[in-house]
């Protein structure tokens, strides 16, 4: 428990003093990227490693809130009433998605988010007189709450952490709510869980509302980041950007996506500077993690740790037997 | 004395900003920092080499050094998306500190970051063809020395319409802007002359199979494409597999000398027009193919040609700058008022809203000694963005969409 | 009238591209329950090694093609040995990893084969087309309507009708049960996987002189495999065949009839036959 608020107190210190050890307005803004995917990525991780349900089509509804605020602000529309829409729309496009979705489970759920996300997409293209097809919609302005203008770097940054912050206590609340445990029930056990009196399609629903709550803020975030949307917002490959990210990061755990997005956006964005082969490199790391820890960074390096601090704490005779299983098929 | 003392004062300033963060940077003799925002990986990765393959082209044949400034390359990646975009824009300008930006490739890269690059006061030099960056809504730090995406279709249109007397033609490109824009300004001056465009088939960006469409040309002259990227290939095969013998006529995209080694047999006799050509007779044009070719290993096409020249218009402003670059409003004057004599596509010169007028080279695909060449048909001079048009009815006119100009019925 | 009987036979044609596309997907899926999300990328794969034998090295087109099958099946194979098989059952890893390699894959396609497009000739004796009263059709997509019924019933052979082929339903159905009589599954898992890889390459080839190839070739086929799987039912084979002619179908009439819909001509029907009939048109009941 205490190591848990250590570690989560150091998080805290190193996110809040960014702006200070990062080299550079650059790199502030990388971060800022990263911490918008990293609640991408939570939410994405809702369902997959809570509901066990892989979604190959968020990227459309991260685009329906760009797209939301983008074309409401351009309609000339105040700040405050472009992310309020953005996310009513966000919603809505949710609820639909689920309603189509949840109709299966497994590979079928991967291919029919898939094939939403897809047609999402295609709106996005041929829907010119809202999205203005592929030339795309710039916004113009960062918001300025409160007076202070989020177009330094450094305050962008900080906004996003606020909003960051309460979207991980917000899935951390959740996660622990009776609902999430009933999710967590139908993952594992979704037949005992309808017998039991619990609505399965109910609870997933739920889930798929709030993981599409948490996509919509990253959403409204990255246009007012990028200020910029156009349809490669929306393609397979950016829905399965974040599904990579939680895999990666380790599914299931708060700590996991968050990882994975760093991971993903670093190689991306900085380490593509100093090698050309960089997608080979990310492809590699998650060939090495999948090697090495298949479960996830997260899962894994806590295994690691607890097996090293064993290993120290007892007798070498001992360490053998805490040896977990790897992923070694049971016969 | 006045200007040039103010000039001075601006100079210091520079030095002392420089000063202030630990870097060892003098303005005099500092190097000279060029970005470049391309595209190596993913689908447009063949555009992007090609754009490097320029920049470095021409950096070698200069030793690296233009106009008495040492120069400092950055190239960058953005993968071809307009995050990505975004992202390096940044890394350039805010970590990098460049001095210029050569690029983007693509319109969506360049209207994602157009507004940041202009706020940061940096000039760019772009070949992505979106019509209303010098038009209806121009950037004032941006210049671009290849096209906009309809200057090489109205030539086109004036050719087939002339001298090939085509009256009825159906086009067919990919669904969306750079599509519309070219078959729209194609469409306008074809129609003027008289001829017909009978249809205007779009086809999704992604196209596995173009035979739907295929079986729906008939009954026409020609037939006029707008592919880009790797579709032209694709789509000049399943053309010729179906039978199909109408004439092809296509712009800068759908017959780049880029893709000559690319092509089938089936792209002879293809006619397209576009603002270089590979066949083009001068000497700076001969060295800058073989340079290119030793540097890159394949032939050069309008991207590469579009960076050289890009290149020699920096290397113009610099020798009338004497080598400042800290006065961007002065470098972007400077390059604006660029009137190159001695360019890989001839004489090049600028409006004044930062686009090129050049020649616009039509020419025809031919077999010489067993490989695809280009041979020019007829080279339309002093070609800028609003073709004869009048300035002002052609900006007062919408831009080119999926449905404008109509189709007559 | 021409117009229709053009569109219908294009649409078989499309259709037998389509179970090429498709066939590997379909066998390594149903059998191994793996999303072999690297499928694409051993299409395009298959299709850059047999451009490459065939343009460059002058080699004659049918064995640039062997040699392309062969080549993917072996990379399949060290997919599976190497990493896949430590992965039974674990879904999302298996996605992270089919994923991450394909992310290789097609980098390394970039790094050798430049980005420049290749268009492959097409298999001399194939070249031209037949005329039919005004209409034409192209020899060599007639003839990959009969590779792909070929293909399609080497492979029922193959799983219904020989020994390997009961041994390997055998190893799905009851692995522990298979290995008791003394099958070894491991390395029928690895067969099977070989030749889902070796499909796929050869689907790559086949589709090259039609497609051509460039970067970004997985990434456009990958939902293709998916949509014609999907639809047809995961896991079978038959299902597949029909399920390439129904796309094949609903592709060329879509596209020619509804050309304002031609982004949602494939993904739509999808979402709807998903949404009716979770388990696919020719699917048995989802387990």
């Amino acid at each position: 428990m205490t190591a848990t608020r250590i570690g989560l107190l150091a998080g805290a210190v190193v996110l809040l003093t960014v702006p200070l050890w990062v080299p550079g307005d650059y790199y502030v803004s990388v971060c800022s990227q990263i911490l918008i995917y990293a609640i991408f990525a939570l939410g994405v991780d809702v369902l997959i490693g809570y509901g066990g349900l892989v979604s190959l089509g968020h990227a459309g509804l991260f685009g329906i809130a760009s797209y939301a605020v983008a074309y409401t602000l351009a309609a000339g529309v105040g700040h405050i009433a472009a992310v309020i829409v953005a996310l009513v729309l966000a919603l809505v496009g949710t609820a639909l998605f689920a309603a189509l979705s949840l109709r299966v489970t497994g590979i079928g759920f991967i291919m029919i988010t898939l094939a939403i996300g897809e047609l999402l997409w295609g709106l996005a293209y041929r829907w010119i007189s809202v999205t203005n097809g592929d030339n795309g919609i710039s916004v113009a302005n960062r918001p300025a709450p409160f007076g202070i203008s989020l177009n330094p770097p450094t305050h962008f940054y900080y906004a996003t952490l606020v909003v960051f912050a309460l979207s991980v206590f917000a899935a951390w609340v959740f996660i622990g709510s009776p609902l999430g445990a009933s999710l967590k029930g139908t993952r594992d056990q979704p037949r005992r869980m309808n017998a039991l009196g619990y609505h399965v399609w109910l609870v997933r629903f739920c889930a798929c509302m709030f993981s599409g709550l948490l996509t919509a803020i990253a959403g409204i975030l990255f246009i007012y980041y990028t200020q910029f949307i156009s349809p490669q917002t929306l393609t397979l490959t950016a829905s399965a950007e974040p599904v990579l990210m939680v895999i990666s990061g380790g599914s299931g755990t708060l700590l996991g996506p968050i990882v994975g997005a760093a991971l993903v956006e670093i190689v991306k964005n900085i380490a593509s500077a100093y090698i050309t082969r960089w997608n080979m490199l990310l492809g590699a790391i998650f060939v090495a993690i999948v090697i090495f820890m298949p479960e996830g960074l997260v899962p894994g390096s806590r295994r690691l740790v607890r097996a090293l601090l064993k290993a120290r704490a007892k007798a070498p005779a001992v360490a053998a037997a805490a040896e977990p299983n790897s992923g070694e098929p049971t016969p | 004395m006045r200007v040039n003392r103010r000039k001075f004062l601006a100079g210091t300033a520079a030095i002392a900003g420089a000063a202030a963060f630990p870097m060892p940077s003098i303005a005099q003799g500092a190097p000279l920092k060029i970005g470049l925002l391309t595209v190596k990986t993913g689908p447009l990765a063949a555009g992007g080499i090609q754009m490097e393959g320029g920049v470095v082209t021409f950096l070698k044949q200069r030793n690296y050094t233009i106009a008495g400034r040492k120069v400092d390359f950055i190239s960058a990646d953005t993968g071809g998306n307009p995050a990505g975009a975004k992202v390096k824009a940044q890394e350039l300008i805010e970590r990098d500190q460049v001095d210029l930006i050569l690029g983007p490739l693509a319109s969506f890269e360049l209207l994602a970051i157009s507004e940041y690059v202009a706020e940061h006061k940096i000039p760019m030099l772009s070949l992505a063809a979106a019509e209303d960056i010098t038009q209806r809504k121009p950037n004032p730090y941006f210049v671009r020395a290849s096209a906009t995406s309809s200057q090489a279709m109205k030539p086109l249109a004036d050719y087939a319409a002339k001298e090939l007397k085509l009256k009825k033609v159906i086009t067919i490109v990919e669904d969306f802007a750079f599509g519309y824009e070219q078959m729209g300004g194609f469409q306008q001056v074809f129609e003027d002359d008289g001829g017909r465009v009978l249809k205007k088939i779009w086809t999704p960006i992604v196209t596995p199979d173009y035979t739907p469409y295929l079986a729906q040309l008939s009954g026409v002259d020609a037939v006029i494409q707008g592919f880009a990227g790797s579709n032209p290939v694709k789509f000049m095969k399943q053309y010729a597999d179906q039978g199909l013998k109408y004439p092809v006529l296509t712009g800068e995209t759908g017959g780049d000398d880029a893709e000559l080694k690319s092509f089938g047999d089936e792209a002879i006799g293809m006619i397209s027009a576009c603002p270089y050509t590979i066949d083009f007779d001068n000497e700076t044009n001969k060295r800058f193919i073989a340079d290119f070719e030793k540097q890159v290993g394949n032939w050069p096409g309008f991207y590469a040609a579009g960076l050289y020249v890009n290149c020699q218009v920096v290397e113009a402003a610099l020798k009338a700058t004497g080598g400042k670059t800290t006065d961007k409003t002065a470098f972007v004057k400077a390059m604006r008022a660029a009137h190159l004599t001695d360019t890989p596509r001839g004489p090049v010169r600028f409006d004044d809203k930062g686009n090129v007028i050049g020649n616009i080279f039509i020419r025809k695909i031919v077999k010489e000694n067993g490989k695809l060449w280009q041979k020019t048909l007829k080279t339309y001079t002093n070609i800028g963005q609003f073709w004869p048009f009048d300035e002002k009815k052609f900006l007062a006119q919408p831009v080119y969409s999926r449905d404008y100009p109509p189709l007559k019925s | 009238m021409n117009l229709w009987l053009l569109l219908a036979i294009n649409s078989i044609t499309f259709g037998g591209l389509l179970f090429l596309l498709s066939a590997g997907f379909s066998l390594i899926f149903g059998l191994m329950r793996i999303p072999n999300l690297t499928h694409g990328s051993m299409f395009m794969l298959g299709a850059y090694v047999g451009a490459s034998m065939v343009m460059t090295f002058h080699l004659p087109f049918w064995i640039g093609a062997a040699i392309a099958a062969l080549t993917v099946a072996v990379f399949g194979g060290l997919i599976e040995r190497l990493l896949l098989r430590r992965l039974a059952g674990a879904e999302q890893a298996q996605v992270l990893v089919t994923l991450g390699i394909s992310l290789i894959v097609a980098d390394f396609c970039l790094m050798v084969w430049t980005g420049d497009p290749i268009s492959v000739a097409t298999p001399p004796g194939l070249v031209g087309g037949v005329r039919f009263v005004d209409l034409f059709f192209p020899t060599y997509r007639i003839a990959i309507i009969l590779i792909a019924c070929v293909i399609g019933a080497l492979l029922w052979v193959l799983l219904d009708r020989t020994r390997l082929g009961a041994m390997i339903r055998a190893g799905v159905d009851d692995p522990q049960m298979a290995r008791v009589v003394g099958i070894r599954v491991s390395r029928l898992f690895t067969i099977v996987f070989c030749l889902g890889a070796a499909l796929a390459g050869f689907g790559g080839i086949m589709g090259a002189p039609i497609l051509s190839v460039y970067p970004g070739l997985d990434n456009d086929m990958l939902p293709l495999a998916l949509v014609v799987v999907i639809l047809g039912g995961t896991g079978s084979l038959l299902g597949s065949l029909v399920g390439s002619f129904v796309i094949g179908f609903i592709y060329n009439y879509g596209q020619a009839l509804f050309p304002e819909l031609a982004y949602f001509v494939l993904f739509l029907p999808m979402v709807v036959v998903l949404v009716l009939r979770p388990q696919g048109l020719f699917g048995k009941q989802a387990p």
